[in-house]
């Protein structure tokens, strides 16, 4: 579990306004992020492992500015694409997975074993030798949160990851989600996947809308959909 | 990534790479220079004799060696009118047997195993090249054939989906443009995933 | 996702990640034209190798680009089949008659690249013709033949004629290639950054 601050922040490009006046503390478990498209909530949930840097303000985790400690910060907050295809680095399933551990001091040995363990839990061991591209959709994002996990990260933020999966692949991946102990961000259009979480914030043109019990702020959300 | 290799168990095959890399640039020096019709036929014959022992399939070495006598099926009529039948033989007999001994070594050393030795070759010029980053370079563009496979497919359905006949530029267009945003999204994805650690 | 990706690492790194996925991305791109294997117009086998190769230059520019071309022969050399045929192996770098197109094509690239990168962003189709030609045609050619002369043990002149076919196949890939980086720096603007003169 990370404390996440967000200080004043906005973010432009070019002379767009993406973010403007973005003030929030995240702790709570399980977070949703929810929003139109273009809303700027893929900018935000980027800016917490310094993928965007703010134009103005700050973002700290546990303390740390993020756009000066990138690389400690990255080490805490693993992050999930929306295409996994996109975030298949390696050839094989296997090198995929310890692509994450390289440069960590470990020795081969105990990658190996790291990587195995990871393969296990989310049920790719049969693939670990396989061409990462062979696998299937689902397959290829479950390799995704494998890939990100197996470096024990104390937060997941996940952008839109279920948006390019049909829905029983979703379904699992969101139940993997939900399950999760650490610490969960997830930005989505599904909003059945953030309905019991603990907190539901609702991004609209660049600010904070709604912030709150998820009950309340997809209420929120939903009359914005249909005016 | 199996490459060229053609699995095995010979003495060829359990060689090491480096030695092997070495012997193949001194015999294949020895015969570009030597003058000698009979270093070449001896070198041929031994040559042979390797492709027997290290049972490399008939079918695999002949695709990589086939080639070359397309290109001599013209070079060797223009040499011998030129300079001689004798000069002509020579030059298809060194090409030849240079060409076979460097394709018994790639199908007999895995692509994992020269990649290795590479990045041994390359550790003396480690203050210029990072030897670790060729490596992942390597493997990232495997990688990425599939994935670039998959979007010039997806824009050949496109356009087969839209019926319109289209000229190579308006492939050829979204094809790049498409693979460098891909591009795009694994940069991201490597520093997120510490590339730079 | 028009997000900007930003390395903060105190050490800067010679390449940033991003250029690093596009070297990476077109190194792949000039081995998947590869492998639908050489098109035979007539007598003479064309190959879309070749064409990737001016890609790597014309769209990311003399040192990109010319990494991409080098990336993909690292990993021909290394025994895959990447070459068009399905060729590989370290036999095609050394003594194979056609070797010196594979440096060719380094030199090629990095020419292309280091003239376009001098046309952008107007990107002027008779100026980016000429800038093409140069890199993909006549500085392949100027390693190429030579090697092949070397290689084959003939005379440089009745080398040049043996290749002479190949031109027109190469002049077509060339317009092409001006055509299609044009749009693409439209469309993507910045794969080039310009060195940027010093004042007098």
């Amino acid at each position: 579990m990370s404390d996440i601050r967000f200080e004043q922040v906005g973010q432009r490009f070019g002379d767009r306004s993406v973010l403007h006046d973005v003030n929030l503390s995240l702790t709570e478990h399980r977070i949703g992020i929810v929003g139109a498209n273009g809303s700027g909530k893929s900018t935000l949930v980027r800016m917490i492992n310094g993928l965007v840097t703010p134009s103005t303000g700050t973002v700290t985790v546990d303390g740390q500015n993020v756009a000066r400690h990138a690389r400690e910060v990255r080490r805490k907050v693993g992050f999930i694409f929306t295409n996994p295809d996109n975030q298949i680095v390696m050839p094989t399933v296997q090198e995929d997975v310890a692509f994450t551990l390289r440069r960590r001091g470990l020795t081969p040995a105990e990658i190996a074993r790291r990587t195995a363990a990871a393969l296990d839990q989310f049920g790719l061991s049969e693939h670990a030798e396989h061409p990462a591209h062979r696998l299937s959709g689902g397959q290829k994002q479950l390799l995704a949160l494998a890939a990100v996990l197996v470096a024990e990260p104390a937060t997941i933020v996940a952008d839109e990851p279920t948006t390019l999966l049909d829905a029983r692949n979703a379904r699992r991946i969101g139940n993997l989600l939900q399950t999760l102990p650490q610490q969960v961000i997830v930005v989505t259009h599904h909003l059945h996947l953030v309905e019991d979480f603990d907190r539901v914030i609702v991004i609209d043109e660049g600010t904070v809308l709604a912030d709150g019990a998820p009950q309340q702020s997809l209420a929120t959300y939903r009359s914005l959909l249909l005016a | 990534m199996i490459g060229l290799y053609s699995p095995g168990t010979s003495f060829v095959h359990r060689a090491p790479t480096l030695l092997k890399l070495f012997l193949l640039s001194l015999c294949v020096l020895l015969i570009g220079t030597s003058p000698n019709p009979w270093v070449i036929g001896g070198a041929a014959a031994g040559a042979l004799l390797l492709f027997v022992v290290a049972r490399v399939p008939v079918r695999a070495a002949a695709a990589q060696v086939a080639p070359i006598l397309l290109i001599l099926l013209v070079a060797v009529p223009v040499q011998g009118l030129l300079s001689g039948w004798m000069i002509a033989a020579l030059m298809a007999g060194r090409l030849l047997v240079a060409v076979a001994l460097a394709a018994l070594f790639t199908m007999t050393t895995t692509v994992t195993a020269v990649l290795e030795a590479f990045q041994t070759l390359l550790r003396p010029f480690g203050r210029f090249i990072d030897a670790d980053r060729v490596g992942l370079l390597v493997a990232l563009t495997i990688r990425c054939i599939p994935l670039v496979s998959d979007i010039v497919r997806e824009v050949l359905e496109a356009r087969t989906a839209r019926g319109t006949q289209g000229s190579l530029v308006s492939i050829a267009v979204p094809v790049v443009v498409r693979s460098l945003y891909a591009a795009d999204a694994l940069g991201e994805a490597l520093i997120a995933r510490g590339l730079d650690d | 996702m028009t997000a900007t990706v930003h390395s903060s690492t105190p050490t800067r790194r010679i390449l940033p990640a991003r250029d690093l996925a596009q070297i990476a991305i077109f190194a792949a791109l000039i081995a998947a034209l590869g492998l639908p294997g050489p098109l035979n117009i007539g007598p003479v086998p064309i190959t879309l190798q070749s064409l990737g190769v001016m890609f790597a230059g014309a769209i990311l520019g003399a040192r990109k680009g010319s990494l991409a071309v080098l990336l993909f022969l690292v990993l021909t050399a290394v025994g895959l089949p990447l070459l068009a045929g399905a060729r590989g192996g370290i036999g095609v770098f050394t003594v194979s008659p056609a070797a010196g197109y594979l440096y060719g094509w380094l030199l090629g690239a990095f020419v292309t690249g280091y003239l376009t990168a001098r046309l952008l962003p107007k990107y002027p189709f008779w100026p980016a013709l000429g800038a093409t030609t140069l890199g993909g045609i006549v500085a392949v050619y100027l390693v190429g033949i030579p090697v092949m002369a070397v290689n084959l043990g003939l005379p440089l002149w009745t080398t040049l004629g043996l290749n002479v076919a190949f031109i027109p196949g190469d002049l077509i890939k060339v317009v092409l290639t001006v055509l299609v980086a044009g749009q693409v720096h439209r469309a993507y603007p910045g794969l080039i950054i310009r060195p940027t003169r010093r004042r007098a």
